[in-house]
């Protein structure tokens, strides 16, 4: 491409003077006040939230209301800022999704260490853990600012299912096993 | 009413002096205040933002329609602000001068409230003139001299500090002024050859200023020496774009760097007091004082034509303010060197072409 060479004009005698530059910029101003604000008065009002928002981490179950966390800790593994404590547990012989792998029996995360990032919900291979809509997390202790897994529950909610991996697997199994359940 | 008035102004009881004094000192540190309000709430609009709007009292709150509007309107800001300032912990750092670290923002107040005796803000139907200090004669030198006093406050604070930020605003702001004071006295020196008789003895008072405008205002008379004037009063108020003491970008608060709370408050106060007089200044050197139009002497007879012409002069005030204001919002901060170049390489020079040929005309005009 061809190198242009623009010419440098020497400044006219106004606007050597700033002063034309300054009303311009007045009216400029001027204009701007006129316009009704861009504030969004935030407690007030709430921002609506798009599709797809990674805002606080929660747990998901299924439609049939099963836990999809299988605690295999992965996200725990991959956490950077070591904001996730689990506590795997077994699934007892009498519940009713049992011959699914595992449960977590404690699941924790600290709000104060989160940053975030998603890779939990991305190392996820249940789709068990989601980044969600919720965006705003107060307390007034430290301990209030770590979600137990009652809570990641209750904000995570139920998230559609498209393939139901375990209800097939516990099927498989209860088969194998010859209907003995 | 009218009686009232008359007392007020003009009587020389004591209790009615300390009335006047109390009065005008009462309206300009609310002037003062409330222009914060106007400098926070017009910056919000320019940035399309609201502003303050969540201040309130309960009291105020349970009015029904005012209170809303109150708080809205952010009215009950200023007081809050300075409750604020006034309840702080008022730390002095360990490494300041003492004495003028205190002594300072005093001083940049004190001729600010000093400045204001001055001032004429009407005319009572008798003729007689609204003022502190009635029948001054020197009522611009006076302004003059005491107002850019204030500089000393700026300079002293920037030197107890002892820290350079502080130093380097004081620096400048000192170099400013000087710079700037001689471009205004100029500037103002082509409107006294046009209103004042060599005769009277009462020259270089505003009041005969003022009468000098009833029919066109100096602002058209005097178009280059307004500008001028205009010009230096926003560096003599140390407001944008030659606000060189605070410079927050490069100074981190310039000369008030060191200061918190009170101390603090009170150098809000007198920039702001300084640009209430600077304003005022202005208005009844170029806009017609207490004249509610150019060419219109007066509407109404007796107390409504005082009242109007008084409410004109607030009007004008609080327009002048909001200049200030749009101004600062709108300019970005000249550099050091520019200020002082705009100051003596242009201003100053302008200004003695201005007197100058204002000079040969009356001369010739003989």
């Amino acid at each position: 491409m061809a190198i242009k060479v623009v010419q440098r004009r020497p400044l006219s005698l106004a606007e050597r003077t700033y002063l034309p530059q300054i009303l311009a910029g007045l009216k400029v101003t001027w204009d701007n006040l006129r316009r009704p604000p861009v504030t969004l008065q935030y407690p007030d009002e709430r921002p609506t939230i798009p599709q797809g928002y990674r805002g606080v981490p929660t747990l998901v179950r299924d439609p049939h209301g099963r836990e999809k966390c299988v605690s295999c800790q992965l996200c725990e593994f991959v956490c950077p800022p070591k904001a996730i404590r689990i506590t795997p547990g077994e699934i007892s012989e009498t519940a009713e999704n049992t011959h699914v792998e595992k449960a977590p029996k404690e699941f924790e995360i600290n709000m104060l260490r989160c940053i975030y990032c998603g890779l939990c919900q991305e190392v996820c291979p249940e789709e068990a853990i989601w980044l969600q809509s919720q965006y705003s997390m107060t307390g007034t202790s430290r301990e209030s600012m770590v979600n137990n897994k009652a809570r990641l529950y209750e904000l995570g909610g139920t998230l559609p299912d498209s393939h139901y991996k375990w209800d097939k697997k516990k099927a498989e199994a209860e088969k194998q096993a010859g209907g003995h359940h | 009413m009218e009686q009232i008035l008359n007392n007020l102004v003009l009587s020389p009881a004591w209790y009615y002096t300390a009335a006047r004094g109390l009065l005008v000192i009462v309206v300009l540190m609310s002037i003062a205040a409330y222009s914060v309000l106007l400098e926070r709430k017009a910056s919000a609009w320019i940035q399309g933002r609201i502003g303050p709007n969540r201040t309130s009292h309960p009291v105020v709150a349970w009015i029904p329609f005012l209170g809303t509007f109150l708080m809205k309107g952010g009215f009950i800001q200023p007081a809050a602000d300075g409750l604020k300032f006034l309840f702080k912990e008022d730390a002095l750092p360990g490494h300041v001068r003492k004495i003028t670290y205190i002594l300072a923002p005093c001083i940049a107040l004190a001729p600010a409230l000093i400045a204001l005796v001055m001032l004429p803000f009407g005319e009572l139907p008798n003729g007689k003139i609204i003022t502190l200090c009635p029948g001054a004669d020197v009522g611009v030198l006076f302004m003059f001299a005491i107002s850019s006093l204030g500089v000393y406050g700026i300079a002293l604070a920037g030197w107890s500090a002892n820290s350079k930020y502080p130093f380097l605003g004081a620096v400048r702001g000192s170099a400013q002024l000087i710079s700037y004071e001689l471009a205004m006295g100029l500037s103002v020196l082509t409107v006294f050859l046009a209103t004042a008789t060599p005769q009277e003895n009462n020259a270089l008072s505003l009041v005969s200023m003022v009468k000098a405008q009833t029919g066109a205002w100096n602002v058209f008379m005097h178009p280059i020496a307004a500008l001028i004037f205009l010009i230096c009063i926003f560096a003599e108020a140390n407001r944008h774009p030659f606000d060189m003491p605070e410079s927050e970008t490069d100074l981190v608060g310039g000369f008030h760097t060191e200061y918190g709370a009170f101390k603090f408050g009170l150098f809000f106060v007198a920039e702001y007091s300084h640009m209430v007089i600077g304003s005022s200044l202005f208005i009844l050197m170029f806009l017609g004082g207490w004249h509610i139009l150019p060419w219109v002497p007066t509407i109404g007879t007796g107390v409504v034509a005082s009242l109007l012409g008084l409410a004109a002069f607030f009007i004008k005030l609080a327009a002048f303010l909001f200049f200030f204001v749009w101004v600062r919002w709108t300019v970005p901060r000249f550099r050091y060197d520019q200020v002082m170049r705009i100051g003596w390489r242009v201003l100053l020079p302008v200004a003695v072409a201005n007197l100058i040929v204002y000079f040969l005309w009356y001369a010739l005009k003989g």
